[in-house]
């Protein structure tokens, strides 16, 4: 005779099989066309580069990984410092720096102004926001490119104001990539600053006013404080993205302004180095996780809770 | 009242920046949209309105082809999403703590974090590998690795649904003796519908959208439009892509406000 609990700890156990069944698809899914893929690249990272793209199949090297940051002179046989891979990684980091900063400054007041309307006009503004956020992101791209070329609206603009004399060459430069970056990234910076600032408590604010603070220092002290999550959240959904930006440099930075998505990309086409690809695949990768990391650990001092 | 002059709200300037904001995000749009309208050949004077470019787009045999390959891998990456994002929802939700939940979960959502460049060329390697040892080269592995992408984003929604959902509802159809297919195909079912099908939506924008992913899992002329668009930006651009991205603009602005609408009534 089964005990109650035998016959419930049975059913648990059925439970968990029939749970484990009904995600399988999902998983295997996910496994086979993206974790499974990373676990090889990671492998590839490790191998001997072949002549011709692809790798000498399981045979160790550590080339790969040697040249994401040294190169081999091909007379002498010295080794530097790989300069053209380490001043591709310090761009994309400072352009995502950059572009997390601007679009911040431009964020915080929109969020703001957006929270600050009347309840049922705010719909509507969080919506206008959205419609360039699902809007393709290609799309965009070639939209910036078709304001800041020589010929743009924004050149023309400036001319006509008689700002300038000749058109600006934005095109191809790395102030492009920032353009494009901030137009781009920017409503993943409104909508969570939105989505905290409208939980703010403005009486709180009034109480600031109350004993006498300026109205710097009841930004500075009072709403800045409690939005935090929001700007957290915000810098990393702008932040991440940037720096594995692929598309935008590609079309905006041209040839020779190369972002780390570029240089991956050139590993796999041109430059033939499957490994060193692979390598800096996941030295994009390492950064990701590095800055997710400081995501969760500030997520978690903030305790996700106002006052 | 001396109060009532002094708004605790404001703060200077904001409300000009944020004007700023939205003529920044709309200014590129509108104009990509008004050159697409635009009758002469070049992209810097305007030659009066014409749709000629809409149809020049809509005759051109490698647009059609593009689209109508987005359309399906779209489609069938979607379905399958929403079906297999629905499952792992129904085994993830609305139950106690077990060995292997947490895993779960950071098993789907792990694509959203990796860095859509990697992905693609870690898939690159794989499918370089798998297309000569099987000799296929078909749409399949398209739509495998957009069904992949497009699970995280279908899940989330459903899972919310499903979150939000009572379950004595459930209990009681069980204890009215419904067999357990029947509970779910009856009860449990339509009480999900909203959230399946916004996640569906949302799998389906997403596949839709994808360029990076697709530029380096397609074979030769497996162009989707957008990896036909960016390669059509290489070479010298005429209004004919600002008209095949006003179309595809409008289509994403269509699903959205569904999308929206879908959402809103929930709540």
């Amino acid at each position: 005779m089964a005990s109650a609990a035998d016959v419930a700890r049975q059913e648990e156990g059925r439970k968990i099989r029939s749970r484990w069944l009904l995600s399988a698809p999902a998983l295997v899914i996910v496994f086979i066309a993206a974790i499974g893929p990373l676990l090889v690249m990671l492998a590839y990272s490790f191998m001997a580069k072949a002549d011709y793209g692809d790798v000498k199949f399981g045979q160790f090297s550590l080339d790969g990984w040697f040249s994401v940051i040294l190169q081999r002179d091909i007379f002498d046989d010295t080794l530097t410092l790989a300069d053209a891979h380490l001043s591709i990684v310090w761009r994309s980091i400072r352009l995502s720096v950059i572009t997390t900063f601007a679009t911040l400054a431009l964020g915080f007041p929109t969020a703001y102004f957006i929270a600050t309307r009347p309840r049922h006009t705010r719909e509507v503004w969080v919506f206008l926001v959205t419609i360039p956020f699902w809007t393709n992101l290609l799309i965009r791209t070639f939209a910036m490119q078709q304001v800041i070329r020589n010929e743009g609206i924004l050149n023309s603009l400036l001319i006509w104001l008689g700002v300038i004399k000749e058109p600006l060459q934005i095109m191809y430069t790395d102030w492009a990539i920032l353009f494009g970056m901030v137009y781009v990234y920017l409503p993943l910076m409104v909508l969570p600053l939105y989505a905290s600032l409208e939980k703010l408590d403005f009486r709180l604010i009034e109480a600031g006013y109350d004993l006498y603070a300026g109205r710097l220092a009841v930004l500075r002290r009072i709403i800045l404080p409690l939005v935090k999550p929001g700007i957290v959240a915000g810098s990393i959904l702008v932040f991440i993205p940037s720096l594995g930006a692929y598309v935008i440099p590609r079309v905006l930075g041209g040839g020779k302004n190369l972002m780390l998505g570029n240089l991956i990309e050139l590993q796999f086409g041109a430059g033939r180095n499957w490994p060193l690809g692979a390598a800096l695949s996941i030295t994009l990768m390492a950064l990701v996780m590095v800055a997710m990391l400081f995501y969760v650990r500030n997520a978690a001092r903030s305790g996700g809770g106002h006052g | 009242m001396a109060r009532a002059r002094f708004d605790v709200r404001s703060q200077p300037g904001f409300g000009t920046i944020a004007l700023f904001t939205f003529v920044v995000l709309y200014l590129p749009i509108i104009t990509l949209v008004a050159y697409a309208f635009n009758a002469s050949e070049s992209l810097t004077a305007w030659g009066g309105f014409s749709l000629h470019w809409f149809g020049e787009a809509a005759r051109n045999t490698a647009v059609q082809d593009a689209a109508w390959r987005s359309l399906v891998i779209a489609l069938s990456a979607a379905s399958v999403a929403a079906v297999a994002a629905t499952m792992a929802a129904i085994a993830t939700t609305r139950t106690a703590a077990y060995r292997g939940l947490g895993f779960k979960y950071a098993f789907i959502n792990l694509p959203l974090m990796v860095p859509e460049i990697v992905t693609a060329v870690a898939l690159l390697i794989v499918f370089a590998r798998v297309k000569v040892w099987t000799g296929y080269s078909g749409l399949g592995y398209l739509i495998l690795a957009h069904t992949a992408f497009c699970i995280p984003f279908a899940y989330l929604p459903i899972r919310a649904r499903l979150e939000g959902m009572d379950e004595a509802l459930e209990r009681a159809a069980a204890d009215l003796y419904a067999p357990p297919w029947q509970v779910f195909r009856r009860v449990t079912l339509p009480l999900l519908r909203p959230g399946i099908i916004a996640g569906f939506m949302l799998a389906f924008v997403i596949s839709l959208d994808d360029v990076v992913i697709s530029e380096f899992v397609k074979s030769g002329g497996q162009d989707t439009l957008p990896t036909y668009m960016l390669g059509q930006l290489r070479r010298t651009v005429t209004p004919e892509v600002n008209a095949i991205a006003a179309a595809f603009l409008a289509l994403s602005v269509v699903l959205v406000t569904i999308f929206f609408f879908i959402n809103r009534k929930k709540t």
